[in-house]
């Protein structure tokens, strides 16, 4: 035993110290992405018997308007998300500068990402609640007729992301600031001498620099888009008559809500929303691995 | 210092050994509930009295979030069963009875002669001709209303549908919502739509209609949201932004007349600064003449899961808590109504007493839309509601999608 170790301990010891995480990661991730694959075979109320119905969860899916809505709405979700990225370096670029009090500032611009999204939504609700809230009193005042805008159809989805959006920017803004740090000064003094400044300077000389930024500004943005659901759960629950849905959403009232315990269907639209996470994070891996092998 | 520990070890164990002596003497009676903190104290009370008359016997009360008791159920009752848990009357209960969760509680049933003093509720708490828990509380649905919006549109309380819906176009030109409700949690409109339906086509139709056997598309259906587009204008709009507790504010502050609500927003009503001066309470009218009148009535009830321990003890606290008496002062404490017909009410409550009087005069009790009809079909059923009191011009696709649920959710 000990003469094993002795000699093969170099080779062994990295196995050693990975393994509880990836054991844990085994447990919680892995394993369960298989399980939900499993349980979408079935009919399962969660209590009685599961019933094997093959991929007949999947055809009541293709069907499903509910299931085309949450789907469309994760779409737009997905599009208006990434405007996190640029308003984020908007605001990264101007307050990267030296003036009294800039810490302050910007600890101000980052604080929507320290609140809860919990917090966000409640925050974002009472803005748009009809009544009382400045943003009905605010359409109100320039149309004449209050718009209650969680309670219309057209326009919920925006409303909530919206609300997302807000502590998303900041959280976009962080990582370019940290990344502005990090742009070397002596590249922008030669372009200066060059004579490049505004558009041209940040598009070919400060852009360049931040791509790290941008790529994990991209990479959070789009998973946080995909994932989202507390905003949807907190501001409307899929509402009004279901038109906020988003998949993420959908599956949960199919499968834990109160008037759900679908498990089976509720896992084929998981499986979907896995399948569609895939394709960006599977893209991302891919880049950063090219990345890392051109270097 | 090692005899200190030692000291200190001895005296645990005689303190763990006592303990677990006292708990030998009396039989442990574990008890889920998922009670809010009025319900909470009348039901420690109620434990007291049990405890009182059962001196062996020790109740365990185990209290969980109302929301989170929904979830929780599904595991414990599998998992660590109690000997007692809450649950609700109707379809609510069918997917517990079905799986063999629950059960068969009839000789409670037969020995207490509760078929003749619960009668009201027996049908509610029957599947397959078996009773499979006792009920301990219900309350009235029915119209809420401010007198004071009434007095300021120069309305008279109504006795019938049409003159309803007449003074809906006295609220409107005083700038008054005839009508108030918050959908964004969505039950509160099946509440209109149950009393649409029980009014329109009666309870044996609501119930086959809830049941699963009568199509959405069929005319009858259409005739019920017929009634209902004749208000839908004058329903606060924006409702589905609303929860039903800011609706209730409107109707507090006079900016609303009527509410379809249950009996448990008189609390809030009154904490907004209404009284029984001007808080008003009436049965929903009738709108086809003729029909006998029916009710919603939600019940709460009480289970013995199969995984019990000590079932004979619990079925002793299920005969307890269905006694007229023990009903009577419990219902007092919640400020609902005892489901046992021998029971009384408090007089000084005129809502209490008018919605005993109402529900023990009805024709049947329906339990709510989302208990009668199956999960699929209520969540479906309500959006659809929702849906019909912002777009009444979709009722046509609205039913087709209902109809195409029905076609699933009843296999």
């Amino acid at each position: 035993m000990s003469t094993y170790w002795k000699a093969n301990q170099r080779r062994l010891a990295p196995w050693l110290f990975l393994a509880p995480g990836m054991i844990m990661f085994a447990i919680y991730v892995i394993i369960p992405i298989f399980q939900s694959m499993w349980i979408s075979f079935y009919d399962w109320d969660g209590l009685g018997e599961a019933v094997w119905i093959g991929t007949d969860n999947y055809v009541e899916l293709a069907d499903d308007p509910e299931f085309y809505t949450s789907f469309k709405n994760n779409i737009i979700w997905l599009v208006l998300y990434l405007l996190a990225v640029p308003a984020g370096l908007l605001i990264a670029i101007f307050l990267n500068q030296t003036v009294r009090g800039i810490r302050l500032y910007k600890s101000l611009f980052f604080f929507p990402f320290v609140i809860s999204q919990v917090v966000v939504g409640l925050i974002f609700t009472w803005f748009y609640a009809p009544g009382f809230g400045p943003i009905f009193k605010l359409t109100e005042l320039i149309f004449g007729q209050g718009t209650a805008i969680l309670a219309d159809d057209r326009f919920v989805t925006y409303g909530i992301i919206a609300a997302g959006l807000w502590p998303q920017i900041a959280y976009v803004m962080i990582l370019y600031l940290t990344g502005l740090n990090n742009v070397a000064p002596d590249q922008v003094e030669a372009a200066r001498l060059d004579g490049a400044k505004g558009w041209r300077m940040l598009w070919y000389v400060i852009l360049p620099q931040l791509r790290p930024a941008t790529f994990i500004a991209v990479v959070v943005t789009v998973i946080g888009a995909l994932r989202s659901f507390d905003l949807v759960s907190i501001m409307t629950a899929g509402g009004p008559y279901g038109s906020s849905r988003v998949l993420s959403y959908y599956m949960y009232e199919q499968a834990l809500s109160e008037y759900g315990y679908r498990m089976g269907y509720g896992a084929a639209i998981a499986v979907v929303l896995f399948g569609i996470m895939m394709v960006f994070i599977s893209g991302f891996i891919w880049k950063m691995w090219r990345d890392e092998t051109e270097r | 210092m090692v005899h200190k520990k030692a000291g200190a070890l001895a005296l645990m164990a005689a303190l763990l050994m006592s303990t677990s002596a006292m708990a030998q003497d009396k039989r442990e009676l574990k008890y889920f509930a998922d009670f809010d903190p009025i319900p909470l104290a009348a039901f420690e009370a109620l434990i007291v009295d049990f405890e009182a008359a059962n001196p062996e016997v020790d109740v365990v009360l185990q209290n969980f979030d109302h929301e989170g008791y929904k979830t929780a159920i599904r595991n414990f009752l599998t998992t660590d069963s109690p000997d007692l848990a809450n649950w609700y009357a109707g379809n609510r209960m069918a997917p517990f009875v079905n799986a063999g969760q629950f059960q068969d509680v009839s000789d409670v049933w037969e020995a207490n002669g509760l078929s003749d003093s619960l009668a009201s509720a027996k049908a509610s708490m029957t599947i397959d001709g078996k009773q499979w828990g006792v009920p301990y509380t219900y309350y009235q649905w029915g119209i809420y209303f401010n007198k004071d919006a009434y007095k300021a549109a120069g309305a008279e309380v109504p006795a019938t549908w049409d003159e309803f819906v007449a003074n809906c176009e006295k609220f409107k030109a005083a700038n008054i919502d005839c009508l108030t409700v918050g959908t964004k949690a969505l039950w509160p409109g099946a509440g209109i739509f149950d009393y649409m339906s029980l009014r329109t086509n009666g309870y044996e139709w609501h119930m086959d209609l809830t049941a699963g056997k009568i199509a959405w598309t069929d005319q009858k259906v259409k005739d019920v949201f017929a009634q209902w587009a004749r208000i839908q204008p004058f329903i606060t709009a924006n409702h589905a932004a609303l929860e039903w507790e800011d609706a209730a504010a409107l109707m507090v502050q006079g900016k609303a007349a009527n509410y379809v609500m249950g009996n448990f927003s008189v609390g809030n009503f009154k904490a907004g600064g209404m009284t029984n001066d001007t808080l008003g309470f009436m049965p929903f009218p009738e709108i086809t003449p003729g029909i006998p009148r029916s009710e919603d009535a939600p019940t709460d009830t009480i289970h013995i899961p199969t995984g019990a321990k000590n079932v004979a003890d619990a079925k002793l606290f299920l005969a307890f808590v269905a006694d007229a008496a023990v009903q009577t002062k419990l219902n007092t404490a919640l400020s609902q109504l005892p489901t046992n017909k021998n029971s009384t009410v408090p007089a000084d409550d005129p809502f209490l007493v008018a919605g005993f009087e109402m529900l023990s005069s009805a024709h049947a009790l329906a339990q709510f839309f989302d208990r009668d009809a199956p999960a699929e079909m209520a969540k479906a059923g309500m959006e659809g509601f929702q849906e019909f009191m912002v777009k009444p011009e979709n009722l046509d696709a609205i039913l087709e999608r209902l109809e195409a649920v029905r076609a699933k959710a009843y296999e």
